[in-house]
């Protein structure tokens, strides 16, 4: 606890406790802890002098940020009119009979989370998945069923 | 580095480095642009690096990995310079190889040539290739060449020349002026002339103003703004700085997308270094002119590049758009004078000044002036980006340049313009595209995706994903974009699921009409032109859902089936073992059947089968 609070204060310090810096801070913090924990919200409001309302707000407009925890692998199907056309229901569908969760969701173990996002730039490679950071292109259901069996095995 | 103190530095500069690289005798090109990368060019640069250094010949040939270079169908890609030797689809397993051959040696590798679909004839060099033969790569030219982490390249071929003649030669009206002469309209999909709103920018009262890059490149298809920030971020910045100068900007902002976080570092490293010689930040170039640039990430909000949405979200408010009364050139940032242009707007800028605004202006139509990056995407034989003059017609893109349909296919529409835009049916297909062409035609321009559907693409289904995004993306600020158009998206939802009656027809386009009026700000107005467009030349295919609870093109799940073709199935078992439901019955050797009640329509079957005895009533 002591840590995170200390860790959140890096981030601050890093840009500065000023308004214009809160998506950046936000983005940090969201980044290392893969969520915002409700003390480094508290932080964040102290420090930069905003009222607690504007940080939750902002929390909960903007997609990246997470008020939950989420799993330590990251699977994220690419929902893009490129992927779309090319087949993304089809993998999210896979994916989701596979893992058995919703986009959101994250496993009890906190192993994985699904996720869509839209469009992540690399629409010639369509449809596209990307798991962990890593991009995978020209996706099928049987490509992508064979992914979710390494990745199991690997958070096993 | 010493900082440049004047424009003779910067011309000086550029003789040191064009005399260092002298003794270079090839350069290899490995695109690390975002298609190329997926599919594992970095892993090529280590490979050729590790490689000509256990030759001992680094010092002679030279690694560059370079920025997009557009042809991402092909990719990854590696060209060897002087001759531009094309290979495509490139393995690690293949660098050695490529280094004994055709890098110490001049031999060409035959099996990595580009093989042109029509003729069957291999092609060795990169401007044979019909995909590049048509384009016009003015603002493209060096993205796919340029030594993406090194600013002495971009000077060598000429970078800062056009910052360097605006701080010697011109004052700021001049430049507006230029600019306003060019005909230059903003690329980020309005189309607002560029010059007309510097000058509203210059002439609006504050002593702070800021100038603005909008990278959040939302529109989901397009990535040209990525790529050309990740690729050439110093000829983004050197418009900006441009610009600054114009309006009498002190600070700017980068708003880039978390969701590249490639064009993040490269716009930081960039900035950092035109910093270092002396290219931005206090005095720059010896002049009094000053200007700082920061970089700031997006959240993941689509509405965010909305430039009063994004200026709030800047503040670190939840980025709501409000009414344009007074203009973000007026009244943006902190209530200051902000002038916020798209990437490829300020890309565009260098050249404006380089060349003159007559040059400019002399390409393209009579309105829409210069050239325009598309992402030209979806059912496509060559995808990746192309640049062509405005008033090009669509045929050329897509049957010329981007090689026709895979598979045989049939041309059906191409999408553009996004959530705000629209189709373009085939038979419009000899439209010269630019701003009013498109928009004549129910589309937009928008920020350049152009998604090419085939005959199985389904247009309700299109529209209801178009709605569905939308639906998401709202930021829910005004009644008739929260409500209306997640209405909108019910009523389709009805369709495709085939519970939709005539009246659902009706209402869908009673609501399209009063959104469009009511709506607060862009996104909403815009939305159900996606809706209106596909109504307008794809009628009979919401008709056939609605009326014959149908889908033509086979997408919709609840109206279709998928059936075995008992003369074509050997009984081989394969897709038994591969239906994730088990609803294939059927012993070995004999025919199977689909269990319809199971079967979940996923079609993994169809993925499976080498027989092609499954299919879709």
């Amino acid at each position: 606890m002591e840590q995170m609070l200390q860790d959140v204060d890096a981030v601050i310090d890093q840009w500065g406790a000023k308004p214009e810096s809160l998506l950046q801070i936000m983005l940090d913090v969201n980044h290392k802890f893969n969520y915002l924990p409700k003390e480094s919200l508290q932080r964040i409001s102290e420090r930069l002098r905003m009222p607690i309302n504007q940080i939750y707000s902002v929390a909960n407009f903007f997609k990246v940020f997470s008020l939950m925890p989420r799993g330590r692998t990251m699977v994220q199907v690419c929902t893009g009119t490129a992927c779309h056309v090319k087949g993304a229901p089809k993998l999210l569908d896979r994916v989701r009979q596979d893992l058995g969760l919703d986009p959101g969701q994250t496993t009890e173990d906190l192993a994985l989370t699904l996720e869509t996002v839209n469009c992540v730039g690399a629409c010639a490679s369509a449809p596209v998945v990307v798991i962990s950071g890593e991009t995978h292109s020209e996706m099928t259901p049987n490509k992508m069923a064979s992914l979710i069996k390494e990745i199991k095995a690997k958070s096993a | 580095m010493k900082r440049l103190t004047s424009i003779q530095d910067l011309d000086a500069l550029r003789q040191q480095i064009l005399e260092k690289r002298k003794h270079i005798r090839k350069r290899i090109r490995v695109c690390n642009g975002t298609g190329c990368h997926s599919q594992g060019s970095h892993k090529l640069v280590d490979a050729f690096e590790k490689v000509l250094s256990e030759r001992n010949v680094a010092r002679e040939y030279m690694v560059v990995p370079t920025g997009c270079n557009g042809f991402c169908a092909a990719g990854p890609i590696v060209v060897i310079e002087p001759e531009e030797v094309f290979y495509q689809r490139v393995k690690p397993e293949r660098v050695a190889e490529i280094v004994e051959r055709s890098v110490l040696g001049d031999e060409v590798i035959e099996d990595l040539l580009y093989v042109d679909p029509t003729t069957g004839n291999r092609i060795v060099h990169e401007y044979e290739i019909p995909f590049f033969a048509k384009q016009q790569r003015l603002v493209f030219r060096d993205t796919g060449s340029n030594y993406v982490r090194d600013i002495e390249d971009y000077i060598s071929r000429g970078g800062y020349s056009a910052l360097a003649k605006v701080l010697s030669s011109m004052t700021p009206e001049q430049v507006i002026e230029e600019v306003k002469i060019s005909g230059l309209r903003g690329r980020g999909g309005g189309g607002f002339p560029t010059g007309v709103k510097w000058e509203s920018c210059r002439r609006a009262h504050g002593d702070i103003k800021y100038v603005m890059c909008n990278a959040d490149e939302g529109d989901p298809g397009a990535y040209m703004d990525r790529s050309l920030l990740e690729g050439n971020p110093h000829q983004v910045l050197e418009g900006m700085i441009i610009g600054g100068y114009a309006i009498g900007a002190k600070e700017g902002y980068v708003y880039v997308r978390f969701e590249y976080p490639m064009a993040v570092e490269n716009a930081l490293w960039a900035i950092e270094q035109a910093k270092e010689y002396g290219l931005l930040g206090d005095g720059i170039l010896g002049t009094d002119f000053s200007l700082d640039i920061h970089v700031n990430r997006g959240a993941g909000a689509f509405i965010c590049g909305e430039s009063t949405a994004l200026m709030a979200s800047l503040e670190g408010k939840i980025g709501e758009p409000r009414g344009k009364h007074i203009h973000t050139v007026e009244k943006g940032l902190w209530n200051r004078p902000s002038n916020l242009n798209n990437v490829e707007t300020w890309a565009n800028v260098p050249l404006i000044i380089n060349n003159g605004g007559a040059w400019f202006a002399s390409i393209g139509t009579e309105r829409s002036k210069g050239t325009k990056i598309f992402s030209l995407v979806g059912k496509i034989n060559n995808t990746g980006l192309v640049e062509v003059a405005m008033g090009t017609p669509l045929r050329t893109i897509i049957e010329d340049i981007g090689g026709g349909i895979p598979g045989g296919r049939k041309f059906k529409a191409v999408q553009t313009g996004g959530p705000s835009g629209g189709c373009v049916p085939e038979r419009l297909i000899d439209l010269p595209v630019d701003f009013e062409k498109l928009k004549e035609a129910g589309s937009m321009m928008g920020s350049g995706g152009m998604i090419v559907m085939d005959e199985v693409t389904c247009m309700v289904d299109v529209a209801r994903y178009f709605l569905n995004f939308l639906v998401e993306e709202s930021c829910g600020k005004c009644i008739p974009c929260r409500v209306g158009v997640k209405r909108m998206h019910e009523l389709v939802v009805d369709m495709c699921e085939g519970r939709a009656t005539p009246e659902h027809l009706t209402k869908l386009e009673e609501l399209c009409h009063a959104i469009q009026e009511t709506a607060l700000c862009g996104l909403g107005k815009s939305a159900p032109n996606p809706v209106l467009s596909t109504l307008r030349y794809f009628r009979e295919e919401y008709e056939a859902h609605v009326y014959d609870k149908k889908c033509p093109a086979k997408i919709c799940k609840p109206l279709i089936q998928y059936m075995i073709d008992t003369d074509k199935c050997t009984g081989c078992g394969a897709c038994r073992r591969r239906c994730p439901e088990n609803a294939i019955i059927g012993v070995i050797k004999e025919c199977h059947v689909i269990d319809e009640e199971v079967c979940v329509r996923c079609g993994v079957c169809i993925e499976t089968c080498k027989f092609k005895a499954i299919y879709i009533e």
